[in-house]
């Protein structure tokens, strides 16, 4: 046998990264069935280009008030104009320009609370799972505490005492977010627990952290990903409910709830104050929704409704 | 119907660290404050030194912490919730005289959640895949992904402009009927005063179509997944196979299994309920414990936010205990 009939040898990162190709391939294939999903994709990625371009699409500052342009029809209605293309509010302010910039608070915080509450709620449900016992009685204890406030409540009474505020925001939003991870974690932890991998990792000597870490969580990530998309939408109504009752962002930063709060007391006049921002969130929530359900169609067929 | 009474104790005694857990939260609200609470309540340089110190002993806050943790929970158990400093009244009676129009407006707002989710949930399991189940799940999706506050602005802009429906409040002034319930349906129609009833009604209608909205549509998917895995069922073919006529086979066999997890979804969401009412009563000016809570904030009136969210969570408790209870007596075969 000649040395060039083996196979050739190489380097283990570079097989990872096709393998990490090929998976990703395999998973478009299968993500794409659902066209649904697909149209999802392309609005929460108008979105985020939308609020990542945002200083280059507006056409006023945000806050700039024009006392004598106030409630300015859209260009389409009469009395409209480009100057202002979905026209003015009560202080003059562009509704383009507030719209536009209010994609920011909203999907930054949406992804921001999800991304650091799903790490908290990773790490906290495989230590509740795969330890059992107290540490899992403690965490879960905390977790039944933090499911008996109906999240409004809670999210308002604690914004009411800590004050307006973005990072204020997230903290309060994120407070009770993990739980959500966390169970989905614990669950399939527990799942995983008594299977054969986990066996087989304990037999050849791999300590807790090498299981949790590097055998369970590769296995429970899809799931977690998904819940993680899912969440993104519920958090963004949560930002969008908190502003409008008044205890979100300040005022001097635009978000979604809060331009309808503005408009509320003018809509049977100048109905486009308050109908515009909020066709926003539907459509951004309405797209993080139809990609969530398309990655658990095609990550966890187990799901599939 | 057997009924295990110890598995229901050991439930009820796993509430028991949850309750003390929530009362902690709940304590902890006001010390959560940057800066000095009464200071905020009152409003920074309109009273006196003097009084803020009568005030923070009132409220007990020159005590040391356990200490007013003890009395916090004491007044609790003895039903002293606080006293209301916006409302120079024990918290207890302001929540009270305000949980009749609460009551009312989740009930009514349950009834039309039902009465859109109970035949488009069935309707589309029943014929998978049919305009109706598309439109149904369409319908749902928007339904969870639309904000209730804007829902119900919309609605005001569509039924308000020619005044069929009232926007704020639950009665035309002078209606109101005789007192029995403090519900006002109810009342209304206790005392056979047609008139106060349909104004009623017509207050009611959009708030209750607002927050009833949010609820059908998780119940509709529920009824709807629910309704497909118990059509498949053997016993299902065979009631056909006995003759039954399709009506009565979804309607008697398959329904009834069907809404197991229904119910239990059902009351896990009055979490969703409970929540999205504090917006609802807030955009239709409803007078009741959720536009309560949201003034109370913008009065700086901690005692009484503190005794809301309390009796909030209380409630959400309760509900998911019922979920739980419900769920093993209409399913035998689950332990908790």
């Amino acid at each position: 046998m000649r040395i060039t009939d083996l196979p050739a040898v190489r380097p283990k990162y570079a097989e990872d990264s096709e393998r990490f190709h090929v998976r990703l391939r395999e998973f478009w294939r299968e993500y794409k069935k659902n066209r649904m999903a697909v149209i999802g994709v392309f609005i929460v990625g108008f979105f985020v280009s939308i609020g990542l371009f945002s200083p280059w699409l507006i056409l006023h500052d945000p806050n700039e008030q024009d006392i004598f342009n106030r409630f300015q029809p859209p260009v389409w209605m009469e009395g409209g104009s480009w100057e202002h293309p979905l026209g003015t509010d009560e202080l003059g302010r562009d509704l383009w320009s507030r719209i536009i910039y209010g994609s920011r608070v909203s999907l930054a915080l949406g992804m921001a609370v999800a991304f650091f509450a799903t790490t908290v709620g990773i790490f906290m449900g495989l230590l509740s799972g795969y330890y059992g016992g107290t540490i899992d009685s403690i965490i879960q204890r905390i977790v039944d505490i933090l499911l008996a406030f109906p999240y409004l409540v809670f999210a308002i009474a604690l914004m009411a005492v800590l004050g307006r505020g973005v990072f204020n925001l997230f903290l309060v939003l994120l407070y009770k977010e993990w739980v959500t991870p966390c169970r989905v974690v614990r669950g399939e932890v527990l799942a995983a627990r008594e299977s054969e991998y986990v066996e087989a990792a304990r037999a050849v000597g791999a300590g807790g952290f090498h299981i949790m870490f590097k055998e369970i969580l590769p296995n429970v990530f899809s799931s977690v990903i998904v819940v993680a998309t899912l969440r993104v939408a519920w958090i963004i109504l949560m930002e969008a409910s908190l502003s409008f009752i008044g205890v979100g962002v300040p005022l001097d930063i635009p978000s979604w709830g809060m331009i309808i709060a503005d408009g509320r007391g003018y809509i049977t006049q100048y109905w486009w104050l308050s109908t515009f921002p909020g066709i926003a969130i539907l459509l951004t929530v309405l797209g993080i929704n139809l990609m969530g359900q398309g990655l658990r169609d095609a990550l966890d067929p187990r799901l599939k409704e | 119907m057997k009924i295990n009474f110890n598995q229901f104790i050991n439930r009820l005694l796993q509430t028991i660290p949850v309750v003390i857990g929530v009362t902690l939260i709940v304590f902890s609200l006001m010390h959560l404050t940057p800066g000095d609470p009464v200071e905020i309540m009152m409003g920074q340089g309109t009273v006196t030194e003097g009084e803020i110190q009568r005030i923070r002993e009132e409220l007990g806050l020159h005590l040391p912490l356990p200490v007013q943790y003890l009395r916090f929970i004491t007044g609790i158990v003895k039903g002293d919730l606080g006293y209301s400093i916006y409302y120079r009244q024990p918290a207890r009676e302001v929540i009270f005289s305000r949980l009749p129009a609460t009551f009312e407006l989740m009930v009514v707002a349950m009834i039309i959640s039902l009465a859109i989710a109970l035949p488009v949930g069935i309707i589309s399991a029943v014929r998978q895949y049919s305009l109706l189940d598309k439109i149904g799940t369409i319908g749902a999706l928007l339904g969870v992904s639309m904000p209730g506050f804007w829902l119900g602005l919309l609605l005001i802009m569509a039924f308000s402009v020619n005044w069929i429906f009232p926007v704020a409040g639950r009665i035309g002034f002078g209606m109101a009927p005789q007192r029995i319930t403090g519900l006002y349906l109810l009342d209304s129609i206790l005392t056979c005063n047609w008139f106060s009833f349909w104004n009623a009604l017509k207050h009611i209608l959009l708030p209750a179509v607002t927050l009833g909205m949010s609820m059908a549509a998780l119940t509709m998917k529920t009824i709807r997944s629910s309704m497909l895995e118990v059509i498949r069922e053997d016993y299902i073919t065979f009631a056909r196979a006995k003759g039954l006529s399709r009506s009565q086979v979804v309607l008697k066999h398959a329904l009834k299994n069907a809404l197991i997890p229904t119910i239990t979804v059902i009351t896990l969401n009055m979490g969703v309920l409970l929540g999205g009412n504090m917006i609802v009563e807030t955009v239709f000016g409803w007078p009741g414990l959720g536009s309560l809570v949201v003034n109370a904030i913008f009065n700086r009136d901690y005692p009484l936010v503190q005794a809301s969210v309390l009796i909030y969570a209380v409630t959400f408790i309760i509900c998911n205990l019922l979920a739980d209870f419900l769920y093993t007596v209409l399913n035998p075969r689950v332990k908790f």
